[in-house]
Parts: structure tokens; C-alpha cells; sequence
């Protein structure tokens, strides 16, 4: 990758310029709804954060490149050119207050994907080298150590030690010839290894084969988070080619809706051609597994329960009847958000705006969104299915001093679970 | 030149002119989008979308929830009062279908003087609540430039110069010449502003609902 600068990014700009964006800018008519929908406006009242605003840079870039009226403009001397400070000063709103959350593009009357040109303006502000430092350096700690948090292979193997230890079920590691490979996150292997136990159980429940790959474990992607396609490409090819070498018909996305969007929706895109395995997140498959039949459970959960749909699980990624399934199987007092499913609020998170201190006050901000919505509720149990969603629900909670404790759903399933070898 | 010869002079030679940087102006800002093109979708797709574009392009008349039509309550209900009543007016006007009539060779039953009456004095009222709005919410306040408030006035006119013609306002002749003036003025600032909208709309709408579609998503 050739260092940063204006230029490159100008460029980068362009490049990802297609006929949708120029079809959304041609038919924005600033009638600010995309505010309404977004979390970090409703939850300020800034005008600053209004989606269609955040993109202003791009705007500009399309008008004055691919606009024949724009370009007089400029040669008029009616508009100017971008300049590297306005990216500098936008930095704060491409990633600092945008989680990808996607719910903007939910309600814009003339039908605009305002993330579709958020995310693909991070390209551009990356390679003009206005990217957070905190983003930055986790993309090196990605390529270099393994993971964004610096999670790596050794701190995997130990979790495993342990996982095996207490659960006295083998952990398959670079096992090829078996049917599923399963990914995780860095910070399931540092502060949820329940998710990594509950796998090997459910495995061993309906008797499937499977295997991690030390290779090819890590499933979030820093490189989609930042907006640079080569590390994200460098990042995702280690995962296709240690399933394609393993020889493993579907690799299971782990409790991520991140990761579930990089492999499942992004992955073939990105290296330009299609995958010769199936990717399904785990709840997509623990649901199929339902549905023929192979999940025996028993007993239900005690707690009054609400369900958090993670974005790009849900509304970026289609997964939304699947956990409900779920659920009512091991749980029979779920009650619902006022706006779940396709329109749930972002739990303020996404987007790598976790991993930047400087948002960190707008972030807890923009969790009020999700304590309005959840005081009504009555409920002691949150349950997600997105590792770095309930990262942030448990600290949001924490903050607002909410007592409620946050589950992963693959995790209370399992709980359910009917010991096959004692039958 | 008297007012006839204005009138004579705006219904020809400047309206040819208008129509052809209108139709030019039109066909070219679409080529220049289209042919952006973008790339094929390599995922798995859970359907081809191309349905999906088109549900989306006629679902998204409505806003997606209850929530959501709340927030924006106030811009929904007057932006379809100025869309539609702006629409019914072009379109349903006894004398805009003679227009039409004499230019493609057809014609269709129009609506009832007074009910246009009131559908003017409705659209023209829709569209100063909605200049207020949009001068006062500080979102919108925030987001609008010259561009925002130059359409709104393009607009505007010819829905009150047509009401005044039609009222006999001041000299007729005059009235209506300047109704055909400021309509020719929308049609040769359209092509180069956010009045594209109207043509944009739906390749927006089917390009987000047909990638959605994909997803399993209904958006
Ligand atoms: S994607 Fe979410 S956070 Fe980003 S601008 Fe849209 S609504 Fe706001
Ligand atoms: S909702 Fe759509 S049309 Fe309205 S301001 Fe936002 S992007 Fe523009």
C-alpha cells in the first residue's frame, strides 16, 4: 500500500463513485429524514450528524468529476475544489460518529443506501490518510499479530486449554475433510469463551465435524472497518484459503454481525470472484438445525427477556426471523423492542467506533437510544447475537446503572440442550 | 412588443428552446449517472433483486413504519399535499390537457375548475409551510444552500402565475405569458438541479431495494 495523501484519496473517492451514488446525490433533496433515523443525531440534536451531510465530500467529488454542470462550476469559479482540510474536519464524521448502523437508509423518501456510500467513502479517507490513529493501528495489529485487538494465535490455543479442560470436548484444529469451519472473534477469545464452548457442544449435539484453522480464525476485519480494500482482502483471503485448503463446505460466521457482513455479503465482492463454500452465521445454522429437528431441548428461560438485533445481522444482512426461532424454543417470556428487527436501533457501537477513544463520550451518548427503548420493558435479560454488540450493551448498562445481565444466543441455547449421552 | 407579441414570443421560439434543454439536459444527466453502471453482486444471493428493486420502488411511498412517520410528520403529509397537488394541477387542468393535446395528439378527461382552485390554493400553501420549515428546523435550516431555496422558488411560480392567470389577475395576456416564462424556467433549471429528483427517484429506490432484495431484506 503506497502512503497517504490527498491525491490518493481523491482518487479513491472517485473510483468508488457508481451509478447508484450518482442516482442517490442526483435525487437527494435535503429533506433531512435520514437524521431522524440516525442515533447520533436523535440522541444530540446536532445537525452536523445528519447522514446525507456526512457525505458531503463525496458530493462534492461526484458533482465536480462526473457532473458536466459541475464541472463549469468550478471552471466559473462558482464552487471549489475539495481541499484536504474539509476530509480532515469530515474524519469526525465518516468514522467517528457513524456506526454503519444502516437504519438511514431505511427511511429516505426517494430510496437513498446512505451507508452503502458511507462505508465506500471510508476508501476514500483512508488512502488520503484521514483515517483515526486507533483504526489505523489496529489494521497493523490485524496484519501483523493476527487480530484488530492483538488477540493471537497463542491466546487462542491457551483458551482452547481451557475450553477442553472444562468441557472434556476436543477442539478440532486444522482438521481437514470436515464439513464446517468455524471462525471467531478476538474478543470472544478474551472475554466471551462461552461462544467457543457452546460451539463444541452444539457440535458434538448434533454430531456434526468441524475444525478452527490456526491460520484462519480470526473473523472480524479491520480492513472493511477503515475503508482499505487491500488489508481487507489480504485479511479475508486467509480465511478462504484455509477453508478452500481444508476442504470444508461452510464456514460459520461466529456471533459478529460485522463478520457475518464481511464474509457472507462482502467477501466474494471483494476478491472478485465467488466462494467455493457456503458462509452462514451461527444463528442461521443453529436455526436450520432447529427446523430438521436435531436441537432437542428442554425447559425455558426464567427471566422476561428482550432480543437485540445486531445491524448488520438484521438489517444489512437479512438474518432476522432466525433468532426468533430461536428463542421461543428455550425462552417463553420474549418480549419485543418497539422497533426491532429491520429498524432496530444500533446499540452505538458498530463501525469501529468502539475501538476509538475520542468517540467514546458521543458513543455512551447514543446509547440513550437504546435505554429509551428498553425502560419500557421491564426486562433483566438482553440477549444478542453479536459479541461486540453485548460488549457495548454491558457497558452502556453499566453506565445507566440498568441491572441486566446481556447473553449471547448461541450460548443460551446450548444451556437447553439435552444431554444426548445420558438418554 | 406588446404583450400579445411577449405572449406570441413565449409560446414559440421560447418554448422550443426551454423543451430542447429540458429534453437534452434530462437525457444527458441520466446517461451520466447510468452509465457509471456498477458492479455485478458475487455474494449468494438469497434472490436476484431485480423484483425487489421495483417492490421497493413502489413500497417506499410509504414510510417503513409508524416510528418513522412520526419523526417526519409534518414533511411527509405536506410534501404529498405539493406533489400531489402539483401533479393533479399538470396533469388535470382542462386547459394543460388542450397544451397536451396539441403537442402529442391526445387528450384525457381533466377534474373540475374549482376543485383545481382548491387544489392550488392547497399546493401553494403546502409549499410555504414547507419554505418555513425548511427555514426554521434547524436540520434542515443546516442542510439547505441556494441550490434548496432557488428549486423551491422555481416551483413555486408557475403553480402562482397559473393561479393568477386563471384569475385574470392584472392583464391576462401578461399573466399568462409570464405562467409560460416561469414554467420554461423550471424546465431549463431542472436538468442542472435537485428537480432531477423527479426522474432520479426511482433508479435510486430500485438500485437500494433490489440489493436489499438480495439480502433477504425488504426495505
Ligand atoms: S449508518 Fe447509522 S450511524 Fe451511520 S449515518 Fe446512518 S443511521 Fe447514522
Ligand atoms: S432522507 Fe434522503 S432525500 Fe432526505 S436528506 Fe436524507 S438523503 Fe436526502
Amino acid at each position: 500500500m503506497s502512503a497517504a495523501s490527498f491525491e490518493r484519496g481523491y482518487n479513491a473517492f472517485k473510483e468508488q463513485i457508481d451509478a447508484p451514488i450518482a442516482s442517490y446525490f442526483s435525487s437527494c433533496i435535503h429533506c433531512g429524514m435520514c437524521a431522524q433515523a440516525c442515533l447520533f443525531y436523535t440522541e444530540t440534536g446536532e445537525p452536523k450528524y445528519t447522514p446525507i451531510y456526512k457525505l458531503e465530500p463525496m458530493r462534492k467529488i461526484w458533482e465536480q468529476e462526473y457532473t458536466l454542470f459541475g464541472k463549469l462550476k468550478v471552471l466559473l469559479g462558482i464552487s471549489q475544489k475539495l481541499t484536504d482540510a474539509e476530509l480532515a474536519e469530515w474524519q469526525e464524521l465518516i468514522y467517528g460518529s457513524c456506526t454503519l448502523c444502516g437504519r438511514c437508509s431505511m427511511v429516505c423518501p426517494v430510496g437513498n443506501d446512505l451507508v452503502y456510500m458511507i462505508h465506500k467513502a471510508r476508501e476514500g479517507m483512508a488512502a488520503a490518510g484521514h483515517a483515526p490513529h486507533s483504526l489505523i493501528e489496529g489494521n497493523q495489529r490485524a496484519i501483523n499479530i493476527g487480530s484488530a485487538t492483538g488477540v493471537g494465535l497463542p491466546t487462542l490455543q491457551a483458551q482452547i486449554k481451557n475450553i477442553e479442560r472444562d468441557t472434556g470436548i476436543k477442539i478440532p484444529i486444522d482438521v481437514p475433510g470436515v464439513e464446517y469451519m468455524a471462525l471467531i472473534s478476538a474478543i470472544e477469545i478474551l472475554n466471551y469463551p462461552e461462544y467457543l464452548s457452546s460451539l463444541a457442544k452444539i457440535m458434538k449435539h448434533v454430531g456434526k465435524t468441524w475444525t478452527l484453522s490456526s491460520k484462519g480464525f480470526e473473523a472480524t476485519n479491520a480492513g472493511i472497518q477503515i475503508g482499505v480494500s487491500d488489508i481487507a482482502k489480504e485479511l479475508l483471503m486467509r480465511i478462504v484459503n484455509e477453508a478452500e485448503e481444508l476442504g470444508v463446505s461452510t464456514v460459520i460466521s461466529p456471533e459478529c454481525g460485522h463478520a457475518y457482513m464481511v464474509i457472507r455479503w462482502e467477501g466474494p465482492n471483494l476478491i472478485a470472484r465467488p466462494f467455493n463454500f457456503k458462509v452462514q452465521h451461527i444463528v442461521e445454522l443453529l436455526d436450520e438445525w432447529r427446523e430438521q429437528g436435531q436441537l432437542e431441548t428442554e425447559g425455558f428461560e426464567k427471566a422476561r427477556l428482550t432480543f437485540h438485533d445486531p445491524c448488520q445481522l438484521a438489517r444489512r444482512g437479512g438474518v432476522i426471523e432466525q433468532p426468533r426461532k430461536l428463542l421461543n424454543m428455550v425462552a417463553n417470556q420474549l418480549v419485543e423492542m418497539e422497533d426491532r428487527g429491520k429498524m432496530n436501533w444500533c446499540c452505538g457501537a458498530g463501525g469501529g467506533l468502539a475501538a476509538q477513544e475520542e468517540s467514546e463520550a458521543l458513543r455512551l451518548k447514543a446509547f440513550n437510544r437504546k435505554r429509551t427503548q428498553l425502560k419500557t420493558l421491564k426486562v433483566s435479560q438482553l440477549v444478542t447475537a453479536c459479541a461486540h454488540c453485548r460488549e457495548h450493551l454491558e457497558e452502556g448498562l453499566e453506565n445507566n446503572d440498568m441491572k441486566m445481565s446481556v447473553v449471547g444466543l448461541t450460548e443460551m441455547v446450548v444451556k437447553h440442550l439435552v444431554d444426548k449421552n445420558e438418554t | 412588443m406588446n404583450y400579445v407579441d411577449f405572449l406570441l414570443w413565449v409560446r414559440g421560439p421560447a418554448f422550443q428552446i426551454a423543451t430542447a434543454i429540458f429534453i437534452f439536459g434530462l437525457s444527458w444527466r441520466l446517461l451520466e449517472i447510468l452509465s457509471l453502471s456498477r458492479k455485478p453482486e458475487l455474494a449468494v444471493v438469497r434472490e436476484r433483486g431485480i423484483a425487489g428493486g421495483f417492490r421497493t420502488i413502489f413500497r417506499r411511498f410509504l414510510p417503513v413504519d409508524d416510528n418513522t412517520f412520526q419523526r417526519s410528520a409534518f414533511i411527509i403529509t405536506a410534501g404529498y399535499i405539493f406533489h400531489l397537488g402539483f401533479f393533479i394541477i399538470l396533469l388535470l387542468f382542462v386547459p394543460h390537457i388542450l397544451f397536451f393535446r396539441e403537442f402529442f395528439g391526445f387528450s384525457w378527461p381533466g377534474l373540475p375548475t374549482p376543485v383545481i382552485g382548491i387544489i392550488t390554493i392547497m399546493t401553494l400553501l403546502a409549499l410555504i409551510a414547507l419554505l418555513i420549515n425548511r427555514m426554521r428546523h434547524p436540520v434542515l435550516r443546516f442542510l439547505s444552500g441556494f441550490e434548496d431555496y432557488f428549486v423551491w422558488i422555481v416551483t413555486f411560480l408557475p403553480v402562482l402565475t397559473g393561479y393568477m392567470a386563471f384569475h385574470h389577475f392584472f392583464h391576462y395576456p401578461l399573466m399568462l405569458a409570464l405562467h409560460i416564462l416561469s414554467v420554461e424556467l423550471l424546465m431549463i433549471v431542472f436538468p442542472f438541479t435537485k428537480l432531477m429528483h423527479t426522474f432520479t427517484w426511482f433508479i435510486s429506490r430500485w438500485y437500494t431495494g433490489s440489493r436489499a432484495a438480495q439480502k433477504g431484506v425488504q426495505v
